[in-house]
């Protein structure tokens, strides 16, 4: 199989791969360009731990084939706080106690981050349905949803 | 992971009549569309398959576009384009909420209508109400072009009435006149992010107390989405009674054929069929 | 300091994505190691192949004839082989192990390793097991069996007003920790071994990899990285997959990491022993227990693991919190061939807890009073004798904490409400409770055994460091033991430090398992601090009251120094391992949790719409990282109830896919209450008790407590499926079924 030259922004930054266009984004990001805040739970599209930003929407990049992002504006983790400071996200899962062993907490972020560019004071119904794909078996999901409510506090 | 990941190869068509070229080829090149259906089996190591071609930014692709009698979906439309269209929203009312069902925000972001379609599943939540909505699609090669009912697409369990060489491009749904009643539900293993275990799509016509007109269609009860074309005849032009509610059930009951598999028992699927149906219907009929 | 919810100590690299987990690592001329697993649940082994289609010599391959040491998982009964010999227990059982440092060929040379097999009768269920017909384990398929017993429960029936009996069973469940397992392991003979993993127990595995390797201790050395869940599920299984890196790397020469992807974890690593619960009460006119007599079993599958100790705990929780003079307990656990279980939060108590809160519920019905009556009437109650004999010498009101729970919930009103509106409705509601108990530490004589060894160390910034073996998975140690510290020495939060359990830096505080960290390991954290502190006054460098400043300038001034203290049994515990009576646990939690439900009666599905937890834990530590614990733990009980069913095919878990076993999302879930009560215990840390495995034990029985309620149908196993709950309520359904068989 060829492999091919593939140019991807990652969190701001043009990159370049070389890779076999096949290759599951979440790879790409950890293997090639050592951004490993992005986890692999289930290679099934089913946990959300994966979740990046691809063109401002929320993907499973275990899903996405490295093919389809070329040119594409990838946003990870690493890429969330701006400029060394916690984003408003981060600091209230902090606060509110949203994050146990911290498996699911970089798919909860990028989650929660697309759901409040969509929706500015999500009630917790719609943070339920947005985090619906993101799976948590330490917090009971309860203190991630207070975290996603206070961040989205007009004070916050 | 379970796959070589260098035997596979991948394509990215940006253009309608570039894809169309390599699947007339005739080197077993295959569509790919938002991955949520073929990436999973790469990362279960039973994707037979190994040369793809994206689809996912073609532009024709990618639009719904509304016009007098008809909505015209491309096949590479998200669930979330569905979710998000006025249009579909207020006439199509079942499409958007299974769009709503299927799968968590990042599976419906990259997830698409066509890809829905071919994957084939008797348990894709789209079929119900494209088989209620009289959704047809049509097919491009570089032959030509063809449109099929999507009540006809399924000849059988993952068996469909196209050839390696078309494309599956768009999906059409006629607009109806105002007055029809919707329905849909879909019981899944779980709230959210759920393969479903049986899912009812109804559409009523309603004359007074008359079912003028009735699509019913049930997804997971049969090898492919079923348009259940004997039960509806039980109910069209009849009164809306008690008695015929009944009768319908029955008939559904002979209709559909359900089996026990990984998620779900033949029994169950037959019993919420048909327990859905009914209490929908008993509901209209105590609302009159 | 503490009671204060303050930030968990490391979770900035949690919110950042810079915490380093196992599969985060990578090392200079890694290879990457696989697993060849068993495709027959019982045979020999015949012949293996390796097949074309890579090139096989450049692969590491690893089989039993390369074990250094002794081919046998250092646990309890040392039974289970690293890898398989001549013969296979067990459907996905390890046979040998490949590396190469292509992840890809790696990946092709796992489908490409053909085994042959002679099968043999493989038994897959508790029945057959004790039938004694095919003898798969020992002489009789039996890992343990336990008779608890107090007073005479055979003769108690011919007095007895009502006799209640009632057969209730739990399925397995996977611990479903969203991080798989993994370890990466460097080893030669000249320098040792080192592992890198997921794990909760680095001194388990240090052990384990001592016999494995035939090597002293200080040539083993085992380090905990971040991990992403455990819930017992990384206990005992990490000796498996470190011994299996290490194996390779061994022979490699070179780094091996070894990750399983989530189908192989489920499919092949521990999960919630399945188990069986008759039980047989004898009760008097006045609604007393006069005997309870309790035959209690588990599946242990193909190898011991922690069988007999899930057992024992299962054994001693089974009659509850209730005052009995004639209890009787027979337990068995026994082997299969199936992947061996092991632990899983709540080990063993969620089960038989399940089957006993199902059963007061039947016996209170029989004997013609509400569930909370009959239990008023008989829990127990300070200075009351356990099961085992032990004396409750803390004040306990379950009388009272029953009563606000039911109060908190609302319980009458709803009754009432509910019963009403479940007349003219498809959807059913209900409420139910559940009231109960868990012990925290080890059973008996078994903390006394550990000997945990904690010590504190002063740090050049003035600071002082933790040194301890118990491990950070989510739950919350790292914060409550620095909470303990900087709460006893009288110094800011930040100022305190823990390290990374380390084997060649901490000493052996034991395993982060059974509740006992905060509790046990808590209070060695005060001892030596407490000691740290005096040592500091005695040299002359600090004087009471004194500042932080003062008190890091002390430290500066004392140099780097350590105060080691180890574990001292609270006085008035004794145990027999024989008879099964005596002081089981330093300290119970105890807990009365109310769950409300509506069952959709046309499709069988059930939704918790609302959950009260109330509990008294002794000292709440840190608000947060507790409610945290019970509101994870009761969702872990929900899907325990309602959602999570192992489908089984050849004895192993044939849905082991995230799509078709199924865990709650955030739309699954009800709005929990969390309620704290505080009894200060004197042997725990500041007063606190257990509290991590507590909240297994009560959503199952109330959830289906509830269900009854709404329904009219008592149910008595778990998972109840929707498939269940409708072919119940669904008489047609059923006359149907049988029909379809009479014409097959």
């Amino acid at each position: 199989m060829s492999y091919q030259h593939i140019s991807l922004v990652v969190n701001g930054v043009p990159r370049v791969v070389e890779t076999v266009p096949m290759r599951r984004l979440l790879d790409v990001l950890r293997e090639d360009l050592h951004l490993t805040g992005t986890k692999e739970g289930c290679g099934e599209g089913e946990c959300g731990a994966c979740s990046v930003l691809v063109n401002g929407e929320l993907a499973n990049s275990c899903l996405m084939p490295v093919g389809q992002a070329a040119g594409a504006e990838i946003l990870t983790i690493e890429g969330v706080s701006e400029n060394g400071a916690a984003h408003r996200v981060q600091k209230a899962f902090a606060e509110c106690g949203g994050a146990q062993c911290g498996i699911c907490t970089p798919g909860m972020v990028m989650a929660s981050l697309y759901l409040l560019k969509r929706i500015v004071h999500p009630s917790r119904e719609e943070i339920c349905e947005a985090l619906a794909g993101n799976l948590c078996r330490c917090t009971g999901y309860q203190k991630i949803v207070d975290a996603v409510r206070a961040a989205a506090l007009p004070d916050s | 992971m379970r796959s070589y990941v260098p035997d596979y190869e991948l394509r990215v068509a940006n253009r309608l009549d570039e894809a169309l070229s390599f699947l007339a080829a005739g080197e077993d090149w295959s569509p790919i569309a938002g991955g949520t259906d073929l990436m999973v089996l790469l990362n279960a190591g039973k994707l037979f398959h190994r040369r793809f071609v994206s689809i996912k930014s073609i532009p024709e692709l990618r639009t719904i576009e509304v016009s007098n009698d008809l909505i015209s979906i491309g096949a590479a439309v998200t669930y979330r384009q569905i979710r998000e269209h006025p249009v579909l929203h207020g006439e199509f009312p079942l499409l958007c909420q299974a769009a709503s069902w299927t799968g968590g925000v990042a599976n419906q972001n990259q997830g698409t209508l066509g890809g829905n379609i071919v994957n084939a599943s008797p348990a894709a939540d789209s079929a119900p109400p494209l088989l209620v909505h009289d959704a047809r699609v049509r097919l491009i090669s570089t032959a030509g072009e063809r449109t099929v009912r999507y009540a006809d697409f399924h000849r059988g369990y993952k068996n469909l009435q196209m050839n390696a060489s078309e494309l599956l491009c768009k999906i059409e749904l006629p607009r109806r006149r105002a007055g029809w009643k919707y329905f849909g539900r879909k019981v899944g293993t779980r709230r959210a992010q759920a393969i479903s275990k049986c899912s009812i799509a109804l559409a009523l016509e309603l004359d007074s107390d008359v079912l003028a007109e009735v699509r019913l269609a049930l997804g997971s009860v049969a090898p492919i989405p079923m348009r259940c074309v004997k039960t509806e005849e039980a109910l069209r032009g009849k009164n809306l009674r008690a008695a015929t509610i009944e009768r319908a059930c029955e008939i559904l009951r002979t209709e559909i054929a359900p089996i026990d598999d990984i998620r779900s028992t033949a029994a169950y699927r037959a019993l919420v069929a048909e327990n859905l149906l009914s209490n929908f219907l008993t509901n209209l009929y105590d609302a009159q | 300091m503490v009671g204060a919810p303050v930030r968990r100590k490391e979770v900035q690299g949690k919110l950042t994505g810079t915490a380093e987990y196992i599969a985060d690592l990578v090392m200079p001329g890694m290879l990457h190691g696989a697993s060849i697993r068993s495709t027959q649940p019982r045979a020999r082994i015949r012949k293996i192949t390796y097949q074309a289609g890579v090139p096989w010599d450049e692969f590491v391959i690893v089989t039993s004839d390369d074990i250094p040491g002794k081919n046998r998982v250092a646990l309890i009964l040392d039974d289970q082989p690293y890898l398989a010999d001549d013969q296979v227990n067990h459907l996905h059982e390890p046979i040998l192990l490949i590396a190469h440092e292509n992840v890809d060929l790696l990946r092709k040379a796992r489908t490409l390793v053909a085994i042959e097999y002679e099968p043999m009768t493989p038994i897959f269920d508790v029945h057959a097991s004790l039938s004694g017909e095919t003898l798969v384990w020992g002489s009789d398929n039996v890992f343990k069996r336990y008779l608890m017993n107090k007073g005479d429960v055979d003769s108690v029936w011919e007095k007895a007003s009502f006799i209640v009996e009632g057969e209730y069973s739990t399925g397995a469940q996977e611990q479903l920790y969203i991080e798989p397992n993994g370890m990466l392991a460097v080893a030669n003979p000249t320098e040792g071994v080192t592992v890198w993993g997921s794990m909760q127990c680095p001194y388990y595995v240090h052990r384990a990899l001592m016999q494995l390797f035939a090597l002293p201790a200080d040539k083993i050395r085992v380090v905990q990285q971040e991990t992403g869940g455990a819930f017992g599920g990384k206990e005992e299984f990490p000796s498996v997959i470190a011994g299996h890196a290490a194996l390779l790397a061994w022979k490699a020469g070179k780094p091996v990491k070894l990750i399983y992807d989530r189908e192989e974890d489920m499919a092949a690593t521990t999960k919630r022993h399945p188990s069986r619960t008759r039980h047989r009460t004898a009760v008097d006119a006045d609604g007393r227990l006069l005997g309870i007599d309790i035959e209690f079993t588990i599946d242990g599958g193909a190898y011991a693991t922690l069988s007999g100790v899930v057992l024992s705990r299962g054994t001693i929780h089974a009659p509850g919190p209730y005052l009995c003079e004639n209890i009787r307990v027979r337990s068995t656990a026994v082997a299969t061939n199936s992947p061996p279980h092991g632990a899983f939060r709540g080990f063993g108590a969620p089960q038989s807890i399940f089957a006993l809160e199902r059963h007061m519920n039947r016996v209170a019905q029989v004997v013609g009073l509400s569930p909370e009556e009959f239990r008023r009437r008989n829990f127990l109650r300070t200075g009351d004798a356990t099961a085992t004999g032990q004396i409750v010498n803390q004040p306990l009101d379950l009388v009272g904490l029953q009563e606000r729970a039911l109060r908190e919930a609302d319980y009458y009103a709803k009754i009432e409400r509910f019963r009403k509106s479940n007349a003219t409705s498809a959807l059913r509601k209900g409420i139910g409770f559940a009231t109960f108990f868990h012990g925290a530490g080890f059973t008996g004589s078994g903390e006394r055994y550990l000997q945990s060894v904690l010590e504190v160390e002063t740090m050049a910034d003035g600071g002082v460091c933790i040194l301890c073996s118990m491990t950070e998975m989510g739950q919350g140690t790292n914060t409550v033991l620095t909470q303990v510290a900087a709460e006893t020495l009288g110094i800011p939060y930040d100022q305190v430090y823990i390290l990374r359990p380390d084997t060649a830096k901490v000493p052996n505080s034991g395993p982060t398992v059974a509740s006992r960290t905060s509790m046990i390991i808590g209070k060695l954290v005060e001892r030596a601090c407490l000691e740290l502190q005096g040592r500091l006054i005695g040299a002359g460098h600090l004087r009471t009251p004194y500042t932080a400043e003062e008190f890091a300038a002390a430290v500066r001034a004392c140099g780097v120094f350590r105060s080691g203290v180890q574990y001292q049994e609270p006085p008035g515990i004794h145990w027999n391992d024989e008879t099964y009576q005596g002081e089981a646990y330093g300290a119970y939690s105890w807990a009365v949790y109310v769950a409300e439900v509506t069952v959709d009666t046309l499709t069988g599905e059930t939704q918790v719409d609302n959950f009260l937890a109330l509990q008294e834990v002794g000292r709440v530590l840190n608000p947060v990282l507790a409610a945290g614990q019970i509101e994870g733990g009761v969702v872990q009980g929900l899907g325990f109830a309602l959602l999570e069913k192992v489908e089984w095919r050849d004895g192993a878990m044939a849905n082991n896919q995230l799509t078709n076993y199924i865990i709650p999302t955030t739309m699954d879930v009800p709005p929990i209450r969390v309620l704290f009560e505080e009894v200060p215990y004197e042997h725990g840390a500041l007063g606190a008790k257990g509290i991590g495995e507590l909240p297994m034990d009560g959503p199952a029985p109330a959830i289906l407590n509830a269900i009854e309620n709404a329904t009219g149908i008592s149910f008595q196993h778990v998972p109840l499926t929707p498939e269940d709950i409708l072919r119940a309520l669904e008489p047609k359904l059923r006359a149907a079924e049988i029909l379809e068989e009479e014409m097959v």
